[in-house]
């Protein structure tokens, strides 16, 4: 006869063997990673991204501040791009900060923000509704 | 007074508390005005020293309560004080270093654990202390264990975890896929809270298990299924704040099924709690009782909205939106805090049972936050609704158009929080008074 102490430390058992299994599974797959690593220049981008807080005002998918506007796709809308983002970075407009980018530096942002614009679509604005309340999510590259 | 270690990790808590929310409302204060305090500390650095000052308030209170009840309460003896005593120095010393590096620039770390990752040595070296101490404390008879020291033993266990998974993006192999990056980052946030909810609830439970004196409730079968509930939420319900990004669909799916069980966990325990409470037993612990109740109003509103936005549909809209920080300012503020709290005076109230159990003065600030957090609640509720509105329906007005049309409603937004400062504040400085008394031994509670 297996006492209720037993029976909860098998229980937990359970839970973290499933979750062992679950992490395991989330930190290699790779299914729908872009094929593409971020390369020097945008990698020294996200630190810049980092080291700046730049997370505090905008997000990347929705995530991070509410001061400034959504970052995903800055890089390819119409109308905005790489000049557009180089432009406001120094500009210290409205919240924005003053920052001193130096012209390599404003290129590793860039280069790191097209690299999450490669990724996909934020908002998903052609994404599809389900009668269950999902929602299937436009992928990038998705024909 | 047997350990009054746990009371220095109350006091260091409170005085959080109190830069944290004064923190905040500088913050809030440069939504109003973009270049209030710009050139000396503009937003991107003044949210860190927030975030960073409040969510140590809510973890060391946590840690001050759990070795105050173990000690003091349930009458174990600590297997080592000295190592409590470095714990509290190491997280103390380590605060410092994180507000130094802050005033330098150095924020080198990411959202919410914004500062330098190699400072998070010495913060995994203070937990792991602490759960040394705590299992090594209560390590005899697991089987008779009440659900609170599970919850604990839990929250230590895993905030070890998921601080180590929060920073795996130093290495490359994580920070190159930006997709799995990110994933990997808010999976562990997720579960982070998860794991301060341990603790929290667990306290939280403890606290009313004293209160009403019952040792029955806190073992048996129904508490034990939503301890496991709980725990299976911890461990893969984080995947509602990423459901936009475009993650493999299963992990979705598993967190949707997973994320509809949310909160319903401790809304059960409360209720049925305070049905079966009586008046002298409420009339004791007035303040306590009275946050506690508070804390079940504040998770019946979280628990609507949670499952309202875990649902993809509606997240669809919500994401992204001051609706996600309602969320997180009703659950941190509304039920964490609240609980902890009501720990604190339950806490107060047996270091100085003789001490006037409810002042008007308490009874008054208590409104006064409650009511303040419900209308700073209802205007992030609001502006979040305006922000989701643009998003999908006015995506050709500029973003700077949208925030001017909502600079009434951020006004509004700080005044609550003063309102709720005020408070705060208030209720803080009757509990340092209480604390410190008890610290100069001026009570002798054993």
């Amino acid at each position: 006869m297996i006492n209720r102490g037993n029976k909860n430390i098998l229980v937990l058992l359970f839970l973290v063997t499933v979750f062992c299994v679950y992490n395991l599974v989330i930190y290699t797959h790779n299914d729908r990673e872009n094929p593409i690593k971020l390369n020097s220049d945008a990698l020294r981008g996200q630190q810049l991204w980092q080291n700046n807080n730049c997370w505090s005002c905008h997000q990347v998918y929705g995530l991070g501040g509410y001061l400034g506007p959504d970052l995903t796709n800055i890089y390819s809308i119409p109308n905005k791009g790489p000049q557009y983002i180089k432009a406001f970075l120094n500009s210290g407009v409205k919240s924005m900060p003053k920052f001193e980018f130096s012209d390599t530096e404003k290129d590793d942002i860039v280069a790191y923000l097209k690299y999450i614009d490669s990724t996909g679509y934020y908002p998903n604005y052609e994404a599809k509704f389900k009668a269950t309340g999902w929602v299937e999510l436009k992928y990038k590259n998705e024909k | 007074m047997k350990n009054k270690s746990a009371l220095l990790f109350l006091v260091l808590a409170l005085a959080s508390l109190l830069l944290g929310i004064l923190f905040g409302l500088l913050a809030s204060l440069q939504y109003i005005n973009s270049d209030f305090l710009k050139e000396y500390i503009a937003f991107n650095k003044m949210r860190p020293f927030h975030v960073t000052t409040v969510v140590s308030w809510i973890i060391l209170c946590a840690i001050g309560s759990i070795y105050f009840f173990i000690t003091n309460l349930e009458k174990h003896t600590l297997y080592s004080q000295r190592l409590v005593k470095v714990h509290f120095m190491v997280f103390l010393l380590t605060g410092l270093g994180i507000y130094i590096s802050f005033f330098l620039g150095k924020m080198e770390g990411r959202e919410y654990l914004a500062y330098s990752p190699i400072l998070t040595i010495p913060i995994l070296l203070g937990w792991i202390l602490f759960g040394i101490n705590y299992f090594k404390t209560i390590r005899k008879k697991i089987s008779e264990w009440p659900v609170y020291y599970w919850m604990w033993g839990t929250g230590i266990v895993f905030m070890i975890y998921h601080l180590c998974e929060a920073h795996l993006w130093v290495f490359p192999y994580f920070r190159e896929h930006f997709i799995k990056d990110i994933s990997v980052q808010w999976k562990s946030y997720g579960s982070f809270v998860g794991s301060w909810n341990m603790l929290v609830y667990g306290t939280a439970i403890y606290v009313m298990a004293k209160i009403k004196n019952d040792k029955v409730s806190a073992k048996n079968k129904t508490v034990f299924f939503f301890y496991f509930l709980g725990l299976t939420n911890l461990m893969f319900g984080w995947a509602h704040h990423t459901y936009l990004i475009p993650t493999q669909p299963w992990v979705r799916y598993v967190a949707y099924a997973i994320s509809m069980t949310e909160w319903i966990v401790l809304g059960h325990i409360i209720y049925s709690w305070v049905k079966s409470l009586s008046k002298e037993q409420k009339d004791k612990y007035n303040m306590a009782y009275k946050f506690l109740k508070a804390a079940d109003f504040w998770v019946f509103i979280n628990i609507i909205l949670a499952l309202l936005f875990s649902i993809p549909a509606i997240n669809y809209f919500t994401h992204g939106t001051h609706i996600t920080v309602a969320h997180s300012m009703g659950t941190t503020i509304g039920i964490n805090t609240t609980i902890l709290l009501a720990s604190l005076f339950f806490i107060t109230q047996n270091i100085s049972p003789n001490y006037k159990a409810t002042p008007s003065f308490l009874t008054k600030n208590y409104y006064i936050f409650n009511i303040s957090l419900f209308l700073f609640f209802c205007t992030l509720i609001y502006a979040g609704i305006k922000r989701s509105n643009w998003m999908y329906f006015s995506k050709d007005v500029p973003f700077s158009t949208m925030q001017d049309e909502l600079h009434t409603t951020y006004i509004a937004f700080f005044v609550f929080g003063l309102c709720l400062v005020f408070s705060i504040t208030s209720l803080s400085i009757v509990l340092l008074k209480r604390l410190k008394k008890a610290l100069n031994g001026k009570y002798n509670f054993e």
